[in-house]
């Protein structure tokens, strides 16, 4: 008995010890980059001109982050992307919401065709779609304004948010719901202290993806606004670069490691939300 | 009196009047916050590109826009610098998909092993997901800076000093193309992993130690019992990513902004230009039909093989 089961366990070591290199082997790959940005960060010029440079500064430094406020408006520019991604976020959960729950509810044409809408709105290259937005949005007089940006990105979010706010809505049982009706809630009342409570963490995490996504969006900021002094985090992060590519190295480490804090950190919080609320939404569409 | 009767009564008429959207006109106004703006904002807007690339319409012109019928789709296929770029598009999106999913579907099988430090793959899975593309796109300039890059240093130091001295990665017209689509594997296996372990989680465990207990090895059990049960979800992921990369802009702007020479131009930067640099927008929005038209055709004959190559077995 010893001896059977001895061979295979030996094997399994082996096993392990190779699942274990190519997980290793993972983690260095996926880890590597965001590693180098930090340390370019804070390194000071006369290493950032070293040929041999090393992944610890010598000799780290607040330097590049004083310099990259001194060089673009970040601050500025963070309070737009801010005020962009929080007013589309919360507007989007707001509109969003009331349909998610009649998607989840209610199976007919209407809700498969919107389902069907979702995915398909995934497909298309956005250059089809920005095109007539940013005639529709002269036409309004809302180029190079950020309501028009809000706009954009609100009609943007609405199908991931749809597509996550439904799952969240099926995964409420509906016999709650029921049982809130026969003790004589009325529809109004039911949804308000029954559905929403349950709901409320799924909103969080989906107005939050919503936020996330507006913070990092690139395109449309760079086709529908133009004054410097509206520009999103994004776009003035390519400024660093310059029009030759001939970059600043640490200021534009600094800047786009400071940009990209607060997606990691929002992020971070609601991984597990996410993941779980698109299989949600997934399953049984 | 009434108390006693409701509950026999009301959870049939609730379920159907829950169930019955022609009598609840009350759903139609929870539908109508969400379904207005999408319908002015993004179904609309669609179709009116869809109608732009058959007119001339250009910025700033004075003369009123007119029908042009195909005359954007017969300069198009004239047109071989779009048809270059057409062709980039494709290495890139097949270039970038296809390792994406083997490496993630490597990744995603060694988290679904009891293991150790699945905490930490699931902490820096969300690097690449959450960061802003433009921040992965100056972050990998940082790793392919010709001096200051860890790329060049790392190849020094491994010996293979002929390789990293001084080697402009972005800038060589045979090396920029790799690696743009380097990063690009980087920055979607996240979501793929994470889409591809929820497959295999539901994968019941009772069929793995049977065939186990058969004696199939790893690659007999991977075949006969793993692949099946993920593969509606490896199709899916796939044929989104695909969609993904190909329309994708941000990254490659950044990385080279389709440079050197055009080698990394994707249709999306070339439509761009068209469209926003020599305001040429009804035949951008030609491009971006074609765009959609070729792409619908690679995911249909993709799919349809698929599911015909289910209903062989």
């Amino acid at each position: 008995m010893s001896q059977v089961s001895r061979r295979p366990a030996l094997k399994r070591t082996a096993g392990r010890t190779g699942q274990y290199a190519a997980l290793l082997c993972y983690l260095l790959f996926l880890a590597f980059p965001f590693l180098w940005l930090i340390s370019t960060a804070f390194k000071p010029p006369r290493e950032l001109a070293d040929i041999h440079p090393t992944w610890i500064p010598e000799a780290p430094t607040l330097e590049n982050f004083r310099q990259a406020f001194a060089q673009q408006p970040l601050l500025e520019a963070a309070g737009n992307s801010l005020l962009a991604a929080a007013i589309s976020a919360v507007t989007a959960i707001l509109l969003a919401t009331p349909m998610a729950y009649v998607l989840a509810r209610f199976r007919n044409r209407f809700s498969r065709a919107a389902t069907g809408w979702v995915v398909i709105s995934q497909a298309f290259p956005l250059v089809l779609v920005i095109i007539p937005l940013f005639l529709i949005l002269k036409g309004l007089q809302l180029i190079d304004s950020r309501i028009g940006l809000v706009m954009v990105y609100v009609v943007w979010s609405l199908p991931f948010a749809l597509w996550m706010l439904t799952g969240y809505v099926r995964a409420v049982p509906r016999e709650l719901e029921e049982a809130a009706a026969v003790d004589g809630a009325g529809r109004a009342r039911t949804l308000i202290s029954v559905t929403a409570p349950l709901l409320a963490p799924g909103i969080v995490a989906t107005a939050l993806f919503a936020f996330i996504t507006a913070w990092n969006e690139f395109f449309f900021a760079l086709v529908l606004l133009k004054s410097p002094e509206k520009q999103t985090l994004p776009v003035v992060l390519t400024h660093f670069l310059g029009a030759e590519g001939v970059a600043d190295l640490g200021p534009l480490a600094a800047a786009a490691l400071l940009a990209t804090l607060p997606s990691l950190l929002l992020f971070a919080v609601i991984q597990r939300r996410i993941t779980g609320g698109m299989l949600a939404g997934a399953v049984k569409s | 009196m009434t108390s006693t009767t409701a509950p026999q009564r009301s959870p049939a008429a609730g379920s159907r009047r829950l169930a019955g959207p022609r009598r609840d006109h009350g759903a139609w106004f929870l539908v109508l916050p969400a379904l207005l703006p999408i319908l002015v904002l993004s179904v609309g807007p669609l179709l009116y590109g869809i109608g732009l690339a058959f007119t001339d319409a250009q910025s700033g012109r004075t003369q009123p826009t007119q029908w042009v019928g195909a005359l954007n789709f017969s300069d198009l296929l004239q047109d071989t610098l779009f048809w270059d770029s057409f062709r980039i598009g494709l290495v890139w999106a097949v270039g970038v998909t296809v390792p994406q999913f083997v490496f993630a579907l490597g990744l995603a099988l060694l988290l679904n092993l009891d293991l150790r430090l699945r905490w930490l793959a699931r902490a820096l899975a969300i690097i690449p997901w959450a960061m802003p593309e433009v921040v992965v796109g100056i972050m990998w300039r940082l790793v392919y800076h010709p001096d200051a890059g860890v790329l060049n240093e790392t190849l020094r130091g491994l010996g293979l000093a002929g390789a990293g001295d001084g080697t402009d990665w972005l800038s060589g017209l045979a090396t920029a193309l790799p690696a743009v689509i380097l990063v690009g594997v980087w920055a979607g296996m996240p979501q793929t992993t994470v889409s591809l372990l929820a497959g295999l989680q539901n994968v019941p465990r009772e069929l793995h130690e049977a065939a186990s207990m058969d004696g199939a090895g790893a690659w007999r059990r991977f075949r006969t019992v793993t692949w099946p049960a993920i593969r509606p979800i490896a199709l899916a992921i796939t044929a989104l990513n695909f969609i993904w990369n190909f329309n994708s802009f941000a990254l490659v702007f950044v990385l080279t902004d389709g440079g050197p020479g055009g080698r990394t131009r994707l249709p999306m930067l070339f439509a761009y230009e068209e469209a926003f640099r020599y305001g040429q927008f009804g035949y951008a929005a030609a491009m971006g039909l074609a765009m959609v038209a070729v792409i619908s055709v690679l995911l249909a004959v993709y799919l349809a093989g698929r599911l015909k190559g289910d209903e062989e077995k």
